[in-house]
């Protein structure tokens, strides 16, 4: 506990290493330890800092009780605010750091700062308590019989061994493995397509050249979409020109009269692409802007998708209904390990 | 009877037989005509003949002399006086200049002279109307929490989820729709204008759209709770501000903290 005294013993091992350790640098006396009018200013100091976090607090209780809560003021830079919420934030922050603040100023200018040093003892344990240890290890299997009784040595073994087991038992029961429901949809040959949210079954005639529908399959009664479904069975549906098409030979017959439907999750990671640009066609992803053209069929134009959007063929039905031709010929959404295709 | 009979045979009584019959026509038929309808029709077709000079003035440079569109414009046959209005009353069009978008600007027209071409380019082929007070009385048919749902399925992602607006591609962007007059939403919604997509009423019922409105117009009311909103924009701006403005201050406290009294 003395000044430098780190110091000395590093002298006597400088002829062993080749750095030589430099030692702790002569300390060093604040103006608040010689001049006493110094110490009594950051005495003040000191105060000042913790009357003001009282202040605060008191600031922060008269906020609470005075300032009702439908006052609403403009302050510059912050926009409109409630009044009270922004008094109870500020003096509450201010209370809390000023506290911390003057304890901080209260240890750097006047608690004591000399340079301490404590010399660590040495970790190693003494011959004789190594030795005692041992002992007492042997004697209690000897006692206990581990070296006669084979028997018991083996089954516990055993048992603890088999006991492993159990985690891979809970690993698999995490919950059943997903089969095919990455592949599939809701969407198969006959199901109307109806707006979501709305509920409105569309029919061709509802939308116009320039429209776009959000849609879901028309569920069977006692069937409704469940969340995991929603994320596989959303489709947008847009009508262009059927002249602005320019599509695949074998995928002239998925629209009818200039209306299309395409998978609206994101074949890149998933998000749903509902941004479409009506003049030019472009379906826009608004996460990551993978952009898709609706003319040629959803092609990636721009972006970091890697697949079209999937098309879900459509006709009309007898009552003038749009509806599905077939189910999605590929999986929707983004790719993950078994994908097929 | 008898004193007036006398007199048949006076040099002027066929003018007055004749005067009074013809006053008896003339009252008969102010009496009797549907007169409101026709002084209408003539107004309407009125409006219809202005229009058409504004519009031969204004407009037919890029839309063509019968508004059939040409390679700088599109046609305007079938949009529809509720196209006309949007546009026309919002400042969009005429166009300042030929740049990515038509934005929103300070109309040229007054509100009788868009009136008079809405009703000129709603003649000549037909199309949504313009949608009358009635029509848009979203507070009593509006339903907010439906409007909440379909405002985030259909326009959040162009108009952002507080309706503060967005980009689109190569520098075209979905404007703001805060402080919108709910004619001028409505009439969006129905007709599509540029980028945007139509909602037709029966795919986009006209009770839907009002509950849309009525979801942005109470977003617009809103009051901010707790300041700062940075444009509403979301995590990026919240984010950008939480370092370096937040960061730094604890640096500033933390050179404090390390730095020796004096």
């Amino acid at each position: 506990m003395t000044d430098n005294h780190n110091g000395h013993e590093s002298s006597n091992s400088t002829a062993l290493s080749p750095l030589s350790d430099p030692g702790l640098p002569p300390h060093v006396y604040r103006r608040a330890d010689t001049e006493p009018a110094m110490a009594k200013k950051a005495e003040r100091q000191v105060a000042t800092l913790f009357g003001l976090s009282a202040l605060s607090t008191i600031a922060f209780i008269a906020s609470f009780v005075g300032i009702k809560k439908d006052v609403f003021i403009f302050v510059p830079l912050f926009g409109s605010t409630q009044a009270q919420q922004l008094a109870l934030g500020t003096t509450l922050a201010l209370s809390l750091f000023l506290i911390g603040a003057g304890a901080v100023h209260w240890a750097k200018t006047l608690m004591p700062d000399h340079e301490v040093v404590q010399e660590r003892h040495e970790l190693r344990s003494s011959d004789e308590d190594r030795q005692g240890v041992i002992d007492v290890f042997h004697e209690g299997a000897e006692a206990a019989g581990l070296g006669r009784r084979s028997l018991i040595k083996r089954t516990l073994l055993g048992s603890m061994g088999l006991v492993t087991l159990t985690p891979i038992l809970f690993l698999r029961d995490l919950g059943p493995l997903p089969r095919k429901q990455l592949e599939t949809t809701n969407w198969a040959a006959g199901r109307r397509l109806i707006t979501d949210p709305g509920g409105i079954v569309l029919k061709a005639a509802d939308l116009q050249v320039g429209a776009v529908a959000h849609v879901l399959p028309e569920m069977p009664k006692g069937h409704s979409e469940t969340l995991n479904d929603l994320v596989k069975d959303a489709v947008i549906v847009v009508r262009l020109r059927p002249e602005d098409f320019n599509l695949p030979a074998d995928r002239k017959d998925w629209t009818y009269e200039g209306i299309i439907a395409f998978s609206k999750i994101c074949s890149h990671m998933g998000c749903a692409v509902g941004l479409y640009e009506q003049q030019t066609h472009h379906l826009l992803c608004p996460c990551h802007q993978s952009t898709f053209d609706v003319e040629t069929g959803a092609q990636v134009i721009f972006g970091p998708a890697a697949r079209p959007l999937p098309q879900l063929a459509i006709t009309v039905d007898s009552e003038g209904y749009l509806v599905a031709k077939q189910g999605f010929t590929e999986p929707v959404g983004p790719s993950f390990w078994e994908r097929s295709s | 009877m008898n004193k007036i009979l006398r007199h048949r045979r006076h040099p002027i009584a066929h003018f007055m037989v004749l005067g009074i019959a013809l006053l008896a026509i003339g009252f008969g038929y102010t009496l009797l005509s549907p007169s409101n309808a026709a002084v209408a029709t003539n107004a309407r077709s009125q409006a219809i003949d202005e229009g058409r000079q504004i519009f031969l003035k204004g407009c037919s440079s890029c839309h063509g002399l019968n508004a059939e569109g040409s390679s700088k414009a599109p046609t305007l046959l079938g949009v529809g006086a509720a196209a006309v209005d949007f546009q026309v009353g919002t400042g969009r069009m005429p166009m300042a200049d030929a740049s990515q978008q038509a934005m929103r600007k300070k109309p040229v027209y007054n509100e009788a002279e868009t009136a008079a071409l809405a009703a000129y380019v709603s003649s000549l082929a037909p199309g949504p109307a313009i949608p009358n007070a009635a029509q848009l009385n979203y507070e009593r048919d509006g339903n907010i929490a439906e409007g909440g749902q379909l405002f985030r399925t259909n326009c959040a992602m162009c108009h952002n989820y507080a309706g503060q607006g967005g980009a689109l591609t190569q520098g075209k962007y979905a404007p703001t729709l805060m402080g919108v007059e709910v004619r001028k939403m409505y009439e969006a919604m129905l007709t599509g204008p540029q980028s945007m997509p139509v909602f037709g009423d029966r795919a986009l019922s006209p009770q839907q759209k009002l509950s849309i409105i009525k979801f942005i117009k109470g977003i617009d009311a809103e009051k901010g709770q707790g300041g700062f909103s940075l444009g509403k924009v979301g995590p990026v701006t919240e984010g950008l501000v939480g370092w370096v403005l937040g960061l730094g201050l604890l640096i500033g406290v933390a050179v404090w903290l390390g730095a020796k009294s004096k």
